[in-house]
């Protein structure tokens, strides 16, 4: 079979999941909600500038106020504009949601092949490794790596990379040693392929779906870990995120009843989150056809 | 009276990609103390027909027509006397050397929870039951205490026709029940089937896609396509010389063992089973057939009896047959 | 066999304790180029006084020498001085551990009622009370806890007064015996709720797919056919084939609601393991945060663990290996 009439195929069957994935409403929905919160977090900046929410510009602003026609979610205590805060938080948000995610698919992905096609004591070493962090508590592990590490956006990225890669290389690990068991593998080897044309010809493009699915439901982990890491003030203080506004609103906000301070964040960070899980399960039932089956 | 009577069965399966017919029309009975075997391939609806008469189809499974069970319609029993049918009127050997056993319940336990739920012993005799019941298949009374793992798979079989037998069914399905069994092991269960059979005068439904194993077990036999019987008669004359083509394919399909010419050659039937969803017009074999003609892609024959064997009831459903032999 | 069996799942949860520890270490003491000013961030020292600081954490020597005296003084049961007062880390640990069990315990019963939701889920797949509960369960996943916290927080201790706003018990409560444990009990239950909340949907979900799982399975088919009715067929088949999945993934969600804890403890001011991380982080106080990571992954290790064993004598299969 020549190479172009496998990619052919390839194309088919993604055009095939995409045709699928289409006639599910839910996820339809969720795509949407999901640009509307990618187009807001790249518009920020047009609509905005960064210092209109600076402490030393918002004087003039009344601190604390509810919802008006002047601030539509209203201030902050310190006269922020609560609805800028929350587009500029959807930026790092997401930023941090999709590098981490990315850091942890390579790491998964690079450590679940190398496990899978080389097998022997490689396999036993990284597999032991992989089990270690997969019971050691995520959160905990992730708490203590960001306090020793400098604060920032990359320190996040880095901390949740680190800490959530190893179900993702359990995953690709058994893909890729039941694709090694097919035939044509054994027939690419004894013609005297590399290894290298072995994983990017044969076992890569198999997995590629799979990796897929596992990126969708991945991202929301991440999203909420930087929440979660922000708002314990292991963030980054010189930026918003969501979790940082709701770290700052705190519980002051909340005895005080100033609910469009905590509130909007927490609204965005469930909307993403939830708009991910689902369009991540329809991938994944796009694509195992024992889950489509009811 | 006639332990099973199918009367026109029709099973319609509803499934994402829409309805598939899995039986079209079944017509079958079974007298008391007679052996009757159903074979075909994988997805002609033999398996179908098995649940269909305890009712254990999915749920949203369209049935019609009749299934009589010693002449009552199981498909208009109450539940609960449903219930008190299910393995006493009829009991189902399924084929058990994958998942049929419980893996997280001893094996005696499994066959005492059928006792139980008919009261068939007195409790305190349940045990001594399951002995019998576990020794009269061939296994020390001892395997009742063990896992289905720790045992073979021709011992789980031997378990599954136990526990089939603990309520004194009327009539015993056997579902495939030596398909997974290597071909030593799959020996020694038939010889039992067919020794218990014998000696408590079972009535017996035999499904299988091995027409050579019916023609030992079965004294009637009757062979399924795509969701109908194709053929029927008794089984030496129908194994002997089949009318119908598929059943001449399916009869060559398994050497005989001794026969060497029928070793020697072995003739395969060329490509796959039809797809229920999508059956071909006419006689549904026709695409594979090496006699169709013409007018099989239009004609769906019914069964038709075979001249010189009607009075056994021989029939088959092709257009060549009661026409002169060629 | 069942010995070897116990003995594996025994070496495999003490190399991953042993992981945690050199991890630990290397984490603060190696990572770090210097220690003492990672953990004095912020804090203008003296030389004499770094000097004096380093020799009291045990800073001073050969790397390998401070590996073998960390691990001395925690095989002593000392997990060295906190920044905070200079008390030992293990007290600081030891108080705070109580309510969090309390807390993290009761919680977990309650979010356990998932698990006999998503059995029911499964049973009746695509049925209304599936649907339902399905997306209820992705909705609460998709919550930070802590919001969820908030939140709860704001309705029904802020405006409505029905619990109290935090703390283990009311501020000079001067109540003993019963009433005393009352009164703990009503701050307990926000956040206990508000943590069950947060994972009634993960154990709902593990149990619904692993019975749904089951549903493929012939034995129920079998046990259908001997007439069983269909109530009994779930309890006494499906069910105890379901839970095995249910049991290994609930050590893991163990390990969450911990984590879970320790925002939601800070928001309700709860004192336990959870605020005491909380207030270990911003200090920061280092050697706080080293031994808690160090008990609570403990905590997890040994939940594993026990989830293992139990797996074992739930399924035969596993022991007879």
């Amino acid at each position: 079979m020549s190479a172009a009439v496998a990619w052919a195929r390839r194309r088919a069957s993604a055009a095939d999941a995409w045709r699928r994935l289409r006639r599910d409403r839910l996820a339809m929905t969720a795509l949407i909600v999901l640009v509307a919160f990618v187009v807001m977090a790249l518009i920020a900046p047009l609509v905005s500038d960064r210092a209109d929410f600076d402490a030393i510009n918002t004087g003039g602003n009344p601190t604390n106020s509810s919802p008006s026609g002047q601030f539509v979610l209203g201030t902050d205590g310190l006269g922020r504009s609560m609805a800028l805060q929350v587009m500029w938080g959807a930026r790092i948000s997401l930023l941090v949601g999709f590098s981490a995610t990315v850091l942890m698919i390579v790491l998964g992905v690079v450590v679940g092949l190398a496990a899978g096609f080389f097998g022997g004591w490689i396999d036993a070493v990284l597999m032991r490794i992989t089990d270690w962090f997969m019971v050691i508590p995520f959160l905990p592990l992730a708490i203590v790596l960001a306090s020793v590490l400098e604060r920032g956006v990359g320190t996040i990225v880095l901390v949740i990379g680190i800490t959530s890669w190893p179900s993702t290389a359990r995953l690709i690990r058994s893909q890729v040693l039941s694709i090694r068991e097919r035939l044509y593998v054994d027939r690419a080897r004894a013609l005297g392929a590399g290894k290298g044309h072995i994983i990017g010809r044969h076992i890569l493009p198999n997995v590629t779906p799979l990796i897929l699915a596992n990126t969708t439901l991945a991202v929301p982990i991440a999203i909420l870990t930087e929440t979660t890491l922000s708002f314990l003030g292991l963030g980054d203080p010189t930026q918003v995120s969501w979790g940082g506004l709701l770290e700052r609103a705190g519980t002051t906000a909340v005895k005080a009843g100033y609910w469009w301070e905590y509130l909007p964040p927490g609204v965005g960070i469930v909307l993403v989150v939830l708009a991910f899980t689902i369009i991540g399960r329809a991938v994944e039932e796009v694509l195992d056809p024992r889950l489509r089956a009811r | 009276m006639s332990v099973l009577e199918l009367h026109d069965l029709c099973v319609t399966y509803r499934t994402e990609g829409g309805k598939v017919p899995a039986v079209r029309g079944v017509n079958l009975t079974i007298e008391e103390g007679d052996t009757v075997g159903l074979a075909g391939e994988s997805g002609c609806g033999k398996s179908t027909i098995a649940a269909a008469v305890l009712r254990l189809l999915p749920k949203g499974t369209r049935v019609t027509g009749k299934v009589l069970l010693n002449g009552e319609d199981v498909y208009s029993m109450k539940p609960g006397r449903l219930r008190a049918v299910r393995w006493t009127g009829a009991a189902i050997v399924f084929q058990g050397a994958l998942h049929s056993l419980n893996p997280v319940r001893r094996v005696g336990l499994q066959i005492e929870e059928a006792l139980r739920l008919h009261q068939t012993v007195p409790v305190g005799k349940m045990a001594a039951r399951v002995d019998d019941l576990l020794e009269r298949v061939g296994l020390p009374g001892a395997h009742a205490s063990r896992y289905p793992h720790q045992m073979s798979g021709g011992q789980r079989q031997r378990v599954l026709i136990a526990l089939a037998l603990a309520c004194d069914p009327q009539l015993l399905i056997a579902d495939e029940p030596t398909t997974a069994l290597d071909v030593m092991v799959q020996a020694q269960v038939l010889a039992l089937l067919e020794e218990l059979q014998r000696e408590r005068g079972l009535s017996l439904l035999f499904i299988t896609h091995d027409l050579s194993v019916l023609t030992h077990t079965c004294r009637r036999l009757a062979v399924m396509y795509a969701g109908r019987i194709v053929e029927e008669g008794l089984s030496a004359e129908v194994f002997a010389r089949p009318e119908h083509p598929y059943t001449r394919a399916l009869a060559a399909a398994f050497p005989t063992i001794g026969d060497t010419a029928s070793r020697m050659n072995p003739q395969g039937l060329p490509g796959d089973p039809p797809d229920p969803s999508a059956l071909p017009t006419g006689c549904p074999f026709h695409p594979r057939c090496d006699r169709a003609v013409d007018e099989c892609a239009t004609a769906d024959v019914t069964l038709r009896p075979v001249a010189d064997g009607a009075a056994a009831g021989w029939r088959a459903a092709c257009v060549h047959v009661g026409v002169d032999r060629g | 066999m069942r010995a070897t069996f116990i003995l594996r799942k025994l070496a495999g949860a003490v190399s991953t304790l042993a992981f945690v520890v050199v991890f630990n270490f290397f984490l603060f003491r190696v990572v770090n180029k210097n220690p003492v000013d990672s953990m004095f961030r912020g804090r203008n020292l003296t030389a004499s006084q770094k000097a004096e600081l380093t020799r009291k954490f045990h800073l001073d020597g050969s790397k390998w020498d401070q590996f073998v005296g960390y691990v001395r003084q925690l095989l002593r049961g000392d997990l060295g001085l906190s920044f905070k007062g200079n008390r030992p880390v293990v007290d600081v640990i030891a108080e705070a551990l109580w309510p969090t069990i309390l807390l993290v315990g009761f919680s977990t019963l309650l979010a356990m009622l998932g698990i006999g939701l998503g059995y029911r889920a499964g049973w009746r797949r695509g049925s209304r009370f599936d649907t339902t509960s399905t997306s209820l369960s992705m909705l609460t996943y998709s919550m930070p806890e802590f919001w969820i916290g908030m939140v709860l927080l704001g309705i029904f201790a802020a405006k409505l007064g029905w619990f109290p706003v935090g703390g283990l018990e009311d501020p000079g409560s001067t109540a003993t015996g019963f009433s005393k444990l009352l009164d703990q009990f009503h701050h307990m239950l926000l956040p206990a709720i508000v943590l069950a909340i947060a994972y009634v949907g993960e154990y709902m979900i593990v149990a619904r797919s692993a019975m749904i799982e089951t549903l493929r399975e012939d034995y129920l088919q079998l046990a259908r056919a001997k007439g069983m009715r269909d109530d009994d067929v779930r309890r006494k088949h499906a069910v105890p084939n379901a839970r095995l999945p249910v049991v290994s993934l609930s050590a893991i969600n163990f390990g969450f609601v911990v984590s879970g804890a320790i925002a939601v403890e800070s928001i309700f001011s709860w004192p336990g393991i959870g605020q005491a991380t909380y207030i270990a982080i911003r200090g920061p106080d280092l050697p706080v945060l080293q031994g808690l990571f160090l008990l609570i992954s403990a905590a997890v290790i040994v939940a594993n663990l026990i989830a293992d064993l139990l797996y074992g004598r739930l399924d035969p299969r596993v022991v007879g290996r």
